[in-house]
């Protein structure tokens, strides 16, 4: 989501950078730029010239030190600005970056999570996928009740999503009240031996009188360690009025961003941190229960500058890929061996990955290329494509594709509905790439790096085993 | 989890910072009418008054091009002259008005198809189960025979929820088993519906967002198989807004209409603070049609969109 505000901080920026030296009427000038970049960001007015009035004081009293340029100064102080208002510290002298901030489980069990959020901000799937997480990864037995007795088909929601996720959920009693099913829900969690009692409430408007005294009394009655915000990523301004009531009325403890996998800018990230100056625990990013994320400023601040997200890249290509194949792949690059198989693979490890634009997303500068890449031929249909060119042929091509002239090409371009071309185009990205593995197999894991560093331009390379067919054009 | 928690207050170095942010929320809390007043009580349209005007408007989530749009038109004739709050006002809705007067259209179902098919879409949480529980009411007080398909077979109860409209309602729901295909209970729907002769099929979709390829391709099958048993349909596409959306709503719009050529509006949840104000936006870069607004979980809570009425609604008059 954040991709979009470092596109635009980017290009403003990129200006700073190219003058010599750092005056007022330059940062002012960005600054004009942040602000309307932030605005386009749905960050909210007040907060956006607060940030600026703080982000100017700071850059205009900085003595530019000689070894940067007055446009990395910029960049370092709106990073740090940026980093400060989502809630964290900047990364400590050893560049180690600070813990995100974790869920409350202290008192007696069980302790109660209450979540709220306007309707339609995703509360249910959020409720089952934290429910999801406390139980599977650290060892809570959690149970989950659905005080929602508004919504059509809410509790049932609820229940359906326990199922899947495998955690228990409070038997539903029809007719009843939502703070008596909080109580019931508690007392059941006493009985059962639970850790943690989840509860889902139904979706309000902050300015619905009644419904703000019934999740206050629910609060009551339950005396939660965690009051969670679930909102939506693409909130507009009124997110700070939300934000604000919310925690004036309940007392929040915590915020979750959800669909942060949409193409928002997120500003209502930065507008509801600094409104409540609750932390923004944890993002929602995907329908899948597993697609739960931690939040981490400095990730986030760097991806809002077009600093690229090199780490949750990593992290996903860890999780992505199987440790074996991983392994199978290094020794037979070693070996100078990598056929059409091994190819079939990377296109496959690629898809999962969430195709070429999920993953160029997350690499340094790439941001700004996107848009060009979509008009590009560089859809997600091209490495579909290229797996059924690889399908279509017989095992022998595959290990040896020197085998492959005309009346094979034809064949296999039929076979896959595809054109002699893009059968010819596969086989000399195959080519490339080998060759490329063979270099690299013989420079070792050092000059691997720097080889692809360089092919990458600026910012680092890819994780091994994640060259996109043919390089980037 | 691994490591304590680090403070915010102790890594701030700032303090007073925070505290200036809540007093400029305060302001912004307070409605846009008073701020406006507060700008013009005895006061010329000078520069500074017209950004915070400008200013005004981005708080109603108009965006920042559009804002200055506004700002600079209103500002052409009077700058620098004396003017008076309610006058400004008053300006700045007619200008609105101006731009939303030709998209507010209620939704018609009078194609002559029979049924007419109406595929609801929109990215999750906006409303369309609820919106078309609404429509199917509104249909019916008009006289018509409705019949509901239950097409988010993805999200958990979503089939439920929509079968508790049908109750309500009395339309009859077509439903398959959750996780079946979407295009597939598409087909079935139409089929049954032109069997039983019902005047208006509402197609219920599972909630996407719009820049997930694979979704939106989803949803294209929907259409083209829908198409495939009736040339002219889907009579009507439309697509659900949450009010609260800010700026992405824009992208929203663009994609999907690129994808299945979304054919009216209608936005949800009006009934809170949030203004809706990037309907202005939206307005002059697509002309698509509003066909209703939202405002509350009731059947009943379904209005044809008022172009005047939401515009000064937005500058916060009374009428």
């Amino acid at each position: 989501m954040f991709d979009s505000l470092s596109d635009k901080l980017g290009s403003v920026l990129d200006g700073l950078r190219r003058r010599g030296a750092l005056k007022e009427s330059d940062v002012d000038q960005a600054m004009r730029d942040v602000r309307l970049a932030l605005l386009e960001a749905d960050v909210a007015l007040p907060v956006v010239r607060d940030f600026i009035a703080q982000v100017k004081e700071r850059a205009v009293g900085q003595e530019v030190l000689k070894s940067v340029t007055p446009g990395q100064m910029v960049v370092k102080i709106v990073h740090d600005g940026l980093v400060e208002m989502l809630g964290g510290a900047a990364p400590s002298e050893d560049g180690t970056p600070p813990a995100p901030e974790g869920l409350n489980l202290l008192g007696e069990p069980p302790v109660a999570f209450l979540m709220v959020g306007l309707q339609g901000s995703g509360k249910t799937t959020s409720t089952a996928k934290i429910a999801r997480r406390l139980q599977q990864r650290d060892k809570k037995k959690v149970l989950m009740a659905s005080l929602d007795v508004y919504r059509p088909a809410a509790q049932e929601q609820l229940k359906i999503l326990g199922e899947q996720a495998e955690v228990s959920t409070l038997p539903i009693v029809a007719g009843q009240q939502p703070v008596d099913i909080a109580k019931r829900a508690m007392q059941a969690g006493r009985f059962g031996g639970y850790d943690v009692v989840m509860l889902d409430t139904a979706g309000r408007l902050h300015v619905d009188e009644g419904l703000m005294a019934e999740v206050a009394a629910v609060k009551t009655a339950t005396n939660p360690s965690e009051v969670m915000l679930v909102a939506d990523a693409m909130t507009g301004q009124d997110a700070v009025n939300v934000a604000d009531s919310f925690n004036k009325r309940v007392g929040l403890t915590g915020i979750m961003l959800t669909r942060v996998d949409g193409d928002a800018r997120g500003g209502a990230a930065l507008s509801m941190r600094a409104v409540t100056q609750c932390p923004i625990k944890l993002l929602g990013v995907g329908e899948k229960l597993d697609e739960l994320e931690e939040f981490h400023a400095d990730r986030i601040a760097g991806r809002i500058l077009g600093m690229g997200d090199v780490v949750s890249l990593v992290e996903k290509a860890r999780e992505t890929i199987q440790e074996e194949d991983a392994e199978r792949l290094a020794k037979k690059i070693q070996k100078g061996e990598f056929d059409l198989n091994d190819l079939a693979d990377q296109l496959k490890q690629m898809r999962k990955m969430g195709g070429l634009q999920g993953l160029m997303g997350m690499l340094p500068g790439i941001g700004k290329m996107k848009d060009q890449m979509k008009n590009a031929n560089l859809d997600e249909g091209l490495l579909k494509r290229q797996e059924a060119i690889i399908s279509s042929m017989t095992a022998k091509e595959r290990r040896n594709p020197k085998v492959i002239h005309a009346s094979r090409k034809q064949r296999i371009a039929n076979g896959s509905g595809t054109s002699v071309q893009e059968v010819n185009k596969l086989l000399k990205q195959h080519q490339t790439m080998a060759k490329m593995m063979k270099k690299m197999g013989k420079l070792g894991q050092k000059g691997l790096m720097r080889s692809m560093g360089g092919m990458m331009g600026k910012g680092g390379g890819l994780p091994p085993g994640l060259m996109p067919p043919g390089g980037m054009r | 989890m691994p490591s304590p928690p680090v403070h915010w207050r102790s890594v701030l170095p700032d303090m007073s910072w925070f505290q200036r942010i809540k007093e400029g929320l305060r302001k912004s809390s307070s409605r846009l009418a008073s701020g406006i007043t507060d700008i013009f009580t005895k006061r010329k349209l000078d520069a500074a008054a017209v950004e915070e005007l400008e200013d005004l408007l981005v708080m109603a989530d108009l965006g920042p091009a559009t804002a200055a749009k506004l700002a600079a038109a209103i500002s052409k004739e009077r700058f620098d002259k004396e003017v008076d709050p309610d006058e400004i006002r008053g300006a700045l809705a007619d200008e609105v008005a101006a731009i939303l007067e030709p998209v507010a259209k209620p939704l018609t179902t009078d194609s002559g198809a029979k049924p007419h098919v109406v595929l609801v879409a929109g990215v999750n949480g906006s409303g369309k189960t609820t919106t078309i529980g609404k429509f199917a009411k509104h249909l019916q007080a008009e006289g018509k025979t409705v019949m509901l398909a239950a097409g988010d077979t993805f999200r958990a109860a979503a089939i439920e929820q929509l079968k508790v409209w049908g109750d309500r309602t009395g339309a009859t729901v077509v439903a398959k088993e959750q996780g079946a295909d979407a295009a597939g209970l598409a087909f079935d729907a139409i089929e049954r519906a032109r069997r039983e002769g019902v005047d208006v099929l509402l197609i219920d979709t599972a909630g996407r967002l719009h820049n997930k390829s694979g979704l939106m391709e989803e949803l294209k099958k929907i259409v083209r198989v829908i198409r495939k048993m009736d040339e002219t349909a889907p009579h009507d596409v439309l697509l659900v807004l949450d009010a609260t959306t800010g700026q992405n709503a824009i992208a929203q719009v663009e994609t999907f209409k690129e994808m299945v050529n979304v054919t009216g509006l209608v936005v949800t949840k009006l009934d809170g603070t949030a203004k809706g104000g990037v309907l202005v936006a939206l307005a002059e870069r697509f002309a698509l049609p509003v066909h209703a607004i939202g405002v509350g979980e009731q059947a009943d809570d379904l209005r044809p969109f008022a172009a005047r009425d939401f515009a000064r609604g937005l500058m916060g008059l009374e009428d």
